[in-house]
Order: C-alpha cells, then structure tokens, then sequence
C-alpha cells in the first residue's frame, strides 16, 4: 500500500533505506566467513568490528561488552539462564507483571519447574495504575536468594519508563545480577551504560530500523556469563553460529542513524505524538491514556476508548492504511485484554478499547493530520453500532 | 491479522441493520461490555406474525458486528417458528466462514434470539436461567457448554472457548468443561478422570500409585504397540527412573518418547515437575 501511515513501530519499523545500503555488499560480493584465515573472509571481520563500535557507541558501553544474537528475545533468555548457570545455588527471580513475553513466559515456565531446571520461586514485582513500578516491594522481594532480577526499561504497550537506575543499584548492593529488556528503550532515550548499574541489556535490531532477525545482548566486563547456544568460538565464546554479516552491519548502520536521531526523536516525535494524543482526547469523549504520560518514551501513547472494541476500530483504521495496535482480547485470540493494562488495573471495558500508536521518525505531519481526521468519526460510528455509552453527555476528555 | 471472509468485511463495514427500535415485540441483551463483547437484538413483528423488522447493537469485534447483520438478514421476514430453527451454523455458513477462534461470535448471535423468543413467550431462557455459571470471567453456564458439545462435537476444552469463550480466562474452570465434555462423550479411561479431579496435593504414596497407574495401562501398552517396552525401575519424589525395552532401547527417537511422550503425560496427569530419567542402560544403585 502506498498510502499506509505506519504508527506501528512498537511491533517493528521500516528499514532505513541508509541500512539497507550498508548491508547489501554483504549480500553480494562480501559474502566471506570473519572467521576465515584468508584476506578475503578476514576482511569481513573489520566490518563487524565497526558495527560493533557503531552499537557501543549508541548505548555507551565498550564494544567488547556486545554480544550478537539473533532477536531480542535470545538476549533476554541468553542473560537469564546465564545468570542461572552461574548462579545455581540461587532459587529465585525477580520480574515484573508487565514484561514482553520474552521474559514473562520464560520466567513463568522456570517458575513451574520447567526447562529441565530446579524448581525456582519467581516473584512478579507489580506496577501501580500508572503502570509505574513498586520500588517498595521489589526492595522486599530482593533476597540473597535472588539469581537474577530481569525489569523491562520501557514498556512495549504504553512506553512507561521503569527506574532502571533505582532497580540496578539495589541489585548492585545485594550483589544480584541486574538485566534489563531494553529492546524498546534503545535509539528512543539517550543512555550511557558506562554510568548505569545494569550488568546486562538485550536490544533489538527491527525496533531501531535494521532487519528483523538480528539483537544484541550487552554484557558488562566481569559479569560471569554462561553462554545459550553452545557452538563455535565467535562472540569471544560467548554465542556459537555463524555471525549473520548482513544483519551485523545492518544493525551497526541502524545504531549509528539512532545515535543522529535521538535528538530529534524526543523533540520532534514527541511533539507529533503529543499532538496526536491531546487532539485525540479533546476530539473523542470517554477516552484516556493508560500509563504515566510522564515517565514515557517519546514515541508512544496508549488510549482507551470507552465502549468500543479495539479490533473493530484497527481494522476501521486499516481501511484507511493506518497502521496501529491494540491491547483487546479479540486481536490477540486470547480472549482476555492485554496482561500490562490488568496489571495497571485497566478496568477491561476500557482495555478492551485500548489503541496503541506508537511512531517513528519517518512520521510526518501530515499523516498525523490524517489519523485525526480519521479516527474520531470511527469511534463515534462504533459507538452508534453500541449498546452501551449512548446516555453518557459527550464528556471532557479525561486523562 | 484475522483471516476475514470478505462476505464478514462487508458486513462489519456496511452493516444493514444497525439501529434501534422503539416498542420492539421481542427485545434481548446477550454479553456484556466486560467480556468484550455484547448484542442487544430488538424485532418487530407484522399481524401474520412473521418478522418484519429487526436491528441489532453489537459491542465487539469485526466478527461479533458482521454476525449479528448476518443473524438478522437470515431472520427477516420468518415466523419465530422458523426462525428458532436457526443454528450458529447458518450464521457461519452465511458470511462464508469465521476464523476459529472466533466461533463465539456466532453463538452469541443464536443465543441472543433464543433469547429474545424465550422472553417473548414468557418462558425462562434455559442457557441462562436453568443453567449454572461454570466460566465467571466470561458468565457461560453449563446448558450453554454441554449444547455446543453436544451439536458440534466439540472433545477438547480449546474447541468449548472457540466457541463459547468458557475457559478463555483465568482457566480456573477447565476441570469443569473436561466433566461436561466426558459427560456428553463417555468417560475417558478411569485414570484420567481420577487425574483430573484431584485438586489437593497429592501423598508420595499416591503419586506413586498414580505413576504406576499411568505407565502399566497407558504408556507401555501405547510403547508394546510398537514394539517397545518400558520397565518402572524406581520413583525417588518427582523423579521416575525407567527403562526403556524393545524397540524404544535403541531407537533413535528414544530421547523424544521419553521427554515428548512419556514425561509430559505424567507431568499433566500427576505433577507438573516429574522428571522422567532412563536408566536403561545401568542396574539401579546396591544391586550387583
């Protein structure tokens, strides 16, 4: 579709047509192994040397603290059965109700004994209606038990922000291993891991503008470390397999292009995406954002609409090519909404209306116009098919 | 996205039918706005007594708007004789098909003119009001789960939340569905069902009892179909140590049977954490 206004980008973004650029030699003529003895293989490895520097350079580590893998996901099981392995005397993990099933679910099978390890008690920090983190009763949870702690940075749903700094440094105390799933902070906030008390951090390629099948799990020096996929000797022994060159490069472009952006990401997407939430709230009663508008990535927002079905409105939406999500139990199959916005106490009749619009820098002005010009008279038709809200007065938007 | 019948498009897009109408003769709600999805069916009858107008307001998914138009395109213009007579199915096989998963969405369409006619003759409405509520996330009885058993031959808990939504929430109901499933289909083999009514944790004894039980009449007579065999060597807590005979000794699959096959039924049917180990190859510890 030509016409498609991607507001998506929570779920993946477009390559940059700068990525796509940098890695096609690596499809074509420099197909050679980094491994390889001769000029022609070695000389690939140089390549994946800078797009290692590229990606330090973004989150401020030393390149020797990157690990490739294949998604974001492989970091986050990568660094939590790590600090499993190294930690086997210690029976117990710390998360939160609200991770990316890349942590959640792993986490949720540990804690029933599964993956043919020991039993582990895991404890899912809750957040409060903000979807802000319970410092208090992580603090309470940490024990000298605790393996590892695994807290998100940024939400994937609503884009609130956790304290990763606060988490890490009471982590760093009690001497437990600190990760964070920061696959949709990275190349949206400014971050310096040389100053933050995280001893590792898993991002993504596809949510930056390189492909998909690519991430990266930081690892701090020192930290003792277990590798997942047992192999060769590439990442320093740290992750076997064939480095994916193509992917390497892409994804080291993409850092370098975030590193450019991050300015204008929190300036001028913040400024789309708050212009796009205010005029919505004003232009649909009984609507509100779910999370803290505070504490958030610049990118996203989250709204509920009172009284309609988030499927309902996408696929309205899609008529349109307006590209968005939703946090209703019918797009998912599941039938319940969405685990974050229970988690905030999201009453389901407004998680069953919840859209997700989550933007990039590729957005422009006039596509923003455009949702505004769609998306209330969707709501208000929605509401028409449904029994329920018509005796509500149009209300002021509340948020 | 869901795979849409363009006929389902049609009718969540344009729906013909949406509205309301004043002093309607037959008026019922299904659903409700927490579950996610709700119709509100209202019908007018002519002198002769056929349907002459109806409308609907549906809160819900693109399937659950297009159902509904659907419902009321295949009503008009019957008697409430005939149109009782209508299943989900009709509904289904109107717009072309639904994406399983969405099954539901017909149902609540039938259920809704059921509904209505009940009220209208004055009767109680057996699926809600004779019934008991077995789903409380989603409010879905008995009646309404043992008729779609029962009319669409439904054996698995999976295929009931397709279609009712029942057990689609917090699952605390699924011991329940497998009894009505059993009830309209026979009993599965006797250790099953005891399985699944335990509720409280068990003794070693009974696990013990319970493992032996599921290995002697379910996975060796399953393995000796094949050619294989397995011997129960020892249970040390959750670990079952057995050997793997016949066949099964030096298949190349054995690791699979064991983990795939042997350990999950016993991790559903005893305890999550059993841990199957073979033993094959050595004589268990103190025997010569």
């Amino acid at each position: 579709m030509d016409n498609t206004i991607y507001l998506d980008n929570n779920a993946t973004t477009p390559v940059a047509p700068e990525v796509r650029e940098a890695m096609m030699p690596f499809l074509d003529r420099l197909y050679g192994n980094p491994s390889s003895i001769h000029t022609f293989g070695g000389q690939v490895k140089a390549h994946v040397d800078k797009a290692r520097q590229r990606l330090a350079d973004l989150v401020g580590c030393h390149p020797t603290e990157i690990i490739f893998t294949s998604c974001g996901t492989e970091s986050d099981n990568t660094a939590i059965t790590s600090a499993l392995d190294c930690y086997p005397e210690r029976r117990h993990l710390i998360t939160t109700r609200v991770e990316h099933p890349g942590v959640k679910n792993l986490c949720q099978a540990l804690g029933q004994g599964g993956r043919g390890r020991p039993l582990y008690r895991v404890t899912e920090i809750p957040v409060d209606a903000e979807g802000l983190l319970d410092v208090a009763a992580f603090e309470d949870a940490l024990d000298d038990s605790t393996a590892v702690v695994s807290v998100m940075w940024a939400n994937n749903e609503t884009g609130v922000l956790f304290p990763v700094e606060t988490v890490g440094a009471l982590c760093r105390d009690r001497g437990v291993l600190f990760h964070t799933d920061a696959i949709q902070a990275v190349g949206k906030i400014p971050m310096d891991l040389a100053d933050l008390p995280i001893d590792m951090l898993s991002l993504s390629g596809h949510k930056l503008h390189a492909p998909k099948g690519i991430g990266a799990l930081y690892v701090r020096r020192g930290t003792r470390f277990s590798p997942h996929i047992i192999g060769g000797h590439q990442e320093s022994n740290r992750r076997g397999g064939t480095e994916s060159v193509p992917l390497i490069v892409a994804l080291g472009k993409a850092a370098e292009l975030a590193k450019q952006n991050l300015h204008k990401e929190n300036t001028e997407v913040a400024a789309l995406r708050d212009r796009l939430e205010n005029d919505l709230l004003e232009k649909a009663p009984d609507a509100h954002v779910n999370g803290s508008r505070e504490q958030r990535l610049p990118n996203t927002t989250n709204i509920s609409f009172e009284y309609v079905e988030g499927e309902a409105i996408l696929l309205m939406l899609d008529q349109h090519g307006i590209c968005a999500s939703s946090g209703s139990a019918c797009t998912t199959g599941s039938l319940e909404p969405s685990h974050v916005l229970r988690a905030m106490g999201v009453p389901f009749t407004a998680a069953h209306g919840s859209i997700r619009f989550s933007l990039s820098i590729y957005n422009t002005r006039e596509e923003i116009d455009k949702v505004l010009e769609v998306v209330p008279p969707i709501i208000q038709r929605l509401r028409q098919i449904s029994p329920f809200g018509h005796d509500k007065a149009p209300a002021k938007s509340k948020a | 996205m869901w795979d849409y019948t363009e006929i389902v498009k049609e009718h969540f897009l344009n729906p013909k039918h949406t509205g309301v109408i004043e002093h309607p003769d037959l008026d019922a709600t299904v659903g409700n706005l927490t579950c996610g999805d709700a119709l509100r069916l209202m019908i007018k009858l002519d002198e002769a007594g056929r349907i002459a107008d109806a409308k609907f307001q549906t809160f819900g998914c693109a399937s659950a708007i297009a159902s509904s138009d659907a419902l009321i395109e295949l009503i008009k213009g019957k008697t409430i004789e005939e149109a009782e007579r209508l299943t989900n199915d009709d509904i289904v096989a109107y717009l072309g098909g639904l994406p399983e998963a969405k099954m539901h969405c017909s149902v609540m369409g039938t259920e809704a003119l059921q509904k209505a006619i009940a009220l209208y003759r004055g009767h109680p409405f057996e699926l809600e009001d004779k019934g008991t509520i077995v789903c409380r996330c989603f409010g879905v009885t008995d009646k309404l789960i043992e008729k779609v058993v029962r009319e669409h031959n439904l054996h698995t808990v999976e295929q009931v939340t397709h279609f009712t939504k029942a057990g689609g929430g917090c699952q605390g109901c699924h011991p329940e569905i497998e009894a009505i499933i059993e009830k309209v289909h026979g009993p599965k083999a006797e250790h099953v069902a005891k399985a699944r009514q335990r509720r409280t944790p068990m003794t070693n004894l009974e696990r013990m009892t319970l493992i032996q039980q599921v290995i002697e009449q379910e996975i060796r007579p399953m393995l000796q179909a094949d050619g294989g065999d397995i011997e129960l060597v020892d249970i040390d807590g959750k670990t079952v140590q057995v050997a793997l005979r016949g066949h099964c000794a030096w298949c190349r699959v054995k690791d699979f049977t064991l983990k795939g096959s042997i350990e999950n039924r016993l991790r559903e049917l005893v305890d999550p954490q059993i841990v199957v180990e073979d033993v094959g190859g050595r004589l268990p510890e103190g025997t010569a």
